[in-house]
């Protein structure tokens, strides 16, 4: 294995990581929900009373945040190297992925992972794991 | 006001992910490139979000209601089925393909890029798919 020290950023990962902690803690301590976003996303998709707002809200947070950022700081790189129908399949297989294994990073990853909850465990293994191999076989055998 | 901490939590959220380096898909592959030019660091990213979402949840444990009033919608799902295997593979395959997941795909298009509108309309798609068949 070969650690690409250069672009390494252990502080500002570390940084970065306590921020999505505390704002799990706001979203769960003021409304007692997890901050796992593809269920705060999917949840818009089916309008229930009352269930519209918190959601919205949080999702707009989200969109906003690089603006917000941008105003006191240069926003840091950030690069989409995946062609256009890479991106659609892509896009398709995170939606239905998410929905179907009732979590993503956030939810089974970080919440789940927090909670020691077994399932989280098993659905982050599961999308760990094939990240790592989908990766490799488009890089190193394919070689896209 | 109940919505403003919503959007607050959002907000933090979503710079967290940008300090983090998470908003930038190509550091997210070299994350996932374990046989390549390998970057830790969003191994980090989760090391420094998981103890203090873990205090939140102990602390929330401790309650019945949330400091607003609400209940707490704690998941109360243990069984382990084959669902959470497939979702996390297929979920995994498309992460890997673009490096983009849900929470960065929603900054990025904060961003303004095309390419985050495309992925984000196609990962709403595929969750209205499984909301008409996958059940």
């Amino acid at each position: 294995m070969n650690i690409d020290w250069v672009n390494f950023t252990p502080y500002s990962a570390l940084a970065g990581g306590v921020l999505i902690g505390l704002a799990i803690a706001v979203l769960l301590l003021t409304h007692g929900r997890i901050a796992g976003i593809s269920g705060v996303v999917s949840g818009l998709l089916h309008r229930n009373k009352g269930d519209t707002a918190w959601r919205a809200a949080f999702v707009v947070g989200l969109i906003v945040a690089p603006v917000l950022y941008g105003i006191f700081s240069a926003l840091p790189e950030s690069r989409v190297d995946a062609s256009w129908p890479l991106l659609i399949l892509a896009g398709l297989l995170v939606g239905l992925g998410t929905r179907y294994g009732s979590g993503c990073t956030s939810g089974h990853g970080v919440c789940g992972m927090s909670r020691l909850s077994p399932r989280s465990m098993l659905a982050t293994a599961a999308f760990m794991v094939a990240g790592f191999v989908t990766v490799f076989v488009v890089r190193h055998l394919i070689g896209l | 006001m109940h919505t403003f901490f919503a959007l607050l939590a959002g907000l933090i959220f979503g710079i967290g992910l940008i300090i983090g380096g998470m908003s930038n898909p190509a550091k997210v592959l070299a994350f996932l490139d374990l046989a390549g030019n390998w970057d830790p660091s969003l191994a980090l990213v989760m090391g420094g979000a998981i103890p203090v979402s873990a205090i939140a949840f102990y602390w929330a444990g401790m309650r019945r209601k949330s400091f607003l009033g609400h209940a707490m919608h704690l998941p109360g799902t243990r069984n382990l089925d084959k669902r959470l295997v497939i979702g996390g593979i297929l979920f995994g395959i498309g992460w890997g393909l673009a490096g983009i997941c849900p929470g960065p795909s929603l900054v990025l298009l904060g961003t303004g890029a095309w390419k985050a509108l495309v992925f984000v309309a196609a990962m709403l798609a595929g969750m209205w798919v499984f909301e008409k068949v996958g059940k």
